[in-house]
């Protein structure tokens, strides 16, 4: 999910604008590292620290909410049967009387967590994948190439609905494990797209020769180079798992009880959403603006880790333009 | 130019069968449709056990399986359901509804987004910019399954002030609505209008934020300016050179939206209740109906290869350069 936000270019343009990729005056006698300047470029950029901060006060939340109610998710109150938000329950109950904000929050606990791990997991092999395979070529990178081809027209959705039957009732691991084999792919086809070009340059040239295996070059020198894209793919990865697996759970094909995620939540309330709306709007207002902040924050950091992205160029043509009419 | 449309419509037939073959294998080897007619009660008979075993040729390997649904399918007998009913006799009802919904859906997405995106690029930075991607970030990040429901309750609080159904939300027509031609027609477009605004908003966003960034490309190119250069209206220029020119990245994205769009159709489909392809894929899973679930994989992958052969053609319009190689 490659979104653009107008806010970025501008963050990104004025250090363009101003002709020099270091637009903050370094602290004297302090050296101006990467890590320093794309953390000023981030902290810039309102919309990502926003995100930031929603993404770090949601995870803080879901894991402390819990702690803030004297209802547990396993509690019922017989007083209180489908009754709107008020004091006692801040997000009211449901129709077996139990506190909404505790089942929110063990919702929203067990979709971060999936998010997480399947972003991490698919990442991982995202890289390995598609280095190995821009970097071997030959039967793997096939296999790769006709692999995301085949998902295109097979969504993932479908494929993991299919096999829902064979892992209900079972952990929720696997469940990480099947969203996560079926995200890897088209990151893998970038990856493998940046590994080709990376293979010419110099210095890989020159480890190869110096004779180091293949296996180094990938992880040492092949990998590293493609940081900042892994970065905004894991990012923006944590968002699509995050409703990958909502959807997933909504039809009973995802999350299976006793667990409970947003999506479950979701998918079993949206039908009283008319009457009851406090049941429904909490859970999905909790994911949109989970999801909200993971895309802020992934392009916060496009433009921080990579100002040289089209967007900014984009600006620069635009300028010059405007300059010579 | 013939040539080259022919040889992708192969490859996209060739797809299509391995996409349908996998779904019907992952189908076969999870769904366990014995194990649910063992567990009724009262048991049916074990006679009747073994006559199902055979009707869904149980005792034959997977492939064999595949091979006598697909020759049936390709005479237009798509097999039986579970429950042993044909196929066939409902498909065309149910395509009927979900394409009615997906077209338009498709429709109204790609030309609200292309509209919106060209009016943010040229406008960049302006109000309306900020206010357009706001508008489509709010929107991405919130999935088809929340904003269906959301939409629900709009409508029922504006039937609620307006005081009569207008927009009617549930069912794709009024069962046993009894009026003229033109009156069945106003009927279907009060049921049409709550649920095509649930897919299509999500499209608009989509296309918009890709069709401004394609745009801006194209806003500071050389060909641009010599247009307006040599006379043309800046209006002239930016529709006749601009837009065809930034219309060519989108030809591709047009195939990808349509398989997200299908993805979001089956949520539509049952947040409205209507019968059509998406809701067919729910029951039939749920149902552990090998042969439901792989007409409607057969239908999905051939809607994104007939979008994706559309995209080639597009492609080859809207850009002299395939034509003439």
């Amino acid at each position: 999910m490659t979104v653009i936000l107008n806010e970025g270019d501008s963050a990104g343009t004025a250090g363009a604008a101003s002709g020099s990729p270091v637009d903050a005056a370094p602290e004297p006698g302090k050296a101006m590292t990467r890590g320093r300047l794309v953390l000023i470029r981030f902290m810039r950029n309102k919309l990502a620290l926003v995100g930031l901060a929603i993404i770090v006060a949601m995870y803080l939340l879901a894991f402390l909410g819990p702690l803030l109610t004297q209802w547990s998710y396993e509690d019922r109150d017989y007083t209180a049967f489908l009754q709107p938000p008020y004091a006692d329950h801040i997000f009211g109950t449901d129709k077996i009387g139990t506190d909404m904000f505790a089942l929110t929050m063990r919702g929203l606990q067990k979709s971060l967590i999936i998010g997480l791990l399947v972003a991490l997991i698919s990442t991982t092999v995202a890289a390995i994948v598609g280095a190995a395979a821009g970097y071997f070529l030959g039967v793997a990178d096939k296999a790769l190439m006709w692999v995301v081809d085949l998902l295109l027209v097979l969504p993932s959705f479908l494929i993991i609905a299919i096999l829902s039957p064979w892992f209900r009732g079972k952990s929720w691991w696997l469940l990480v494990l099947m969203l996560a084999a079926f995200q890897w792919m088209i990151t893998a086809r970038i990856v493998r797209g940046m590994t080709l070009t990376l293979k010419e340059r110099e210095f890989v040239k020159a480890a190869r020769f110096m004779g180091q295996p293949a296996r180094t070059i990938i992880a040492k020198h092949i990998v590293p180079n493609m940081a900042s894209l892994l970065i905004i793919d894991a990012t923006i990865n944590v968002g699509s798992a995050v409703l990958a697996e909502t959807g997933l759970s909504y039809f009973g094909f995802g999350v299976q009880s006793p667990d409970v995620s947003l999506g479950t939540l979701i998918g079993g309330n949206a039908e009283s959403a008319t009457t009851f709306p406090w049941l429904f709007l909490f859970p999905a207002g909790f994911l949109v603006v989970f999801v909200l902040a993971v895309n802020w924050v992934g392009d916060g950091l496009r433009d921080a880790l990579d100002p040289t992205s089209t967007r900014v160029r984009k600006r620069e043509k635009k300028d010059t333009k405007e300059k010579a009419a | 130019m013939a040539g080259f449309l022919l040889r992708r419509l192969v490859n996209y037939v060739v797809l299509a069968l391995v996409a349908t073959f996998l779904a019907f294998t992952l189908a076969s080897v999870t769904f366990d449709p014995i194990g649910v007619l063992q567990q009724r009660n009262p048991p049916p008979p074990a006679a009747s056990i073994e006559a199902k075993k055979r009707d869904l040729h149980l005792d034959q390997p997977i492939p064999q399986r595949f091979v006598t649904w697909m020759g049936g399918v390709v005479q237009g007998d798509f097999g039986r359901t579970i429950a042993d009913r044909p196929i066939t006799d409902e498909l065309g009802r149910r395509i009927g509804v979900s394409l009615r919904l997906f077209l338009l859906g498709i429709t109204i997405g790609i030309l609200f987004g292309v509209l919106l995106g060209v009016v943010s690029a040229i406008r960049q930075y302006k109000f309306s910019d900020y206010f357009a991607t706001l508008f489509s970030f709010i929107l991405l990040s919130t999935p088809v399954f929340v904003l269906g429901t959301l939409l629900k309750m709009g409508a029922q609080g504006i039937n609620d002030s307006i005081g009569t159904n207008v927009l009617i939300f549930v069912g794709e027509q009024t069962p046993g609505f009894q009026g003229n031609w033109f009156e069945h027609l106003g009927d279907r477009l009060q049921h049409l209008i709550v649920p095509t605004l649930a897919i299509a908003l999500g499209q608009i966003a989509y296309y918009s934020r890709y069709q401004r960034s394609s745009m801006l490309d194209v806003l500071g190119s050389d060909f641009l300016r010599t247009a307006q250069a040599k006379g043309l209206t800046r209006r002239k220029a930016l529709f006749k050179h601009g837009l065809r020119t930034a219309l060519i990245p989108m030809a591709t994205l047009f195939a990808f939206g349509f398989g997200l769009l299908v993805v979001g159709g089956t949520f539509t489909e049952r947040i409205f209740g209507w019968f059509g392809m998406g809701d067919w894929l729910v029951t039939g899973i749920s149902a552990q109906d090998t042969n439901v679930t792989a007409t409607v994989t057969l239908f999905v992958a051939v809607c994104v290869l007939f979008s994706g052969w559309l995209a080639d053609v597009l492609y080859a319009a809207l850009d002299p350069r395939i034509r003439v190689n």
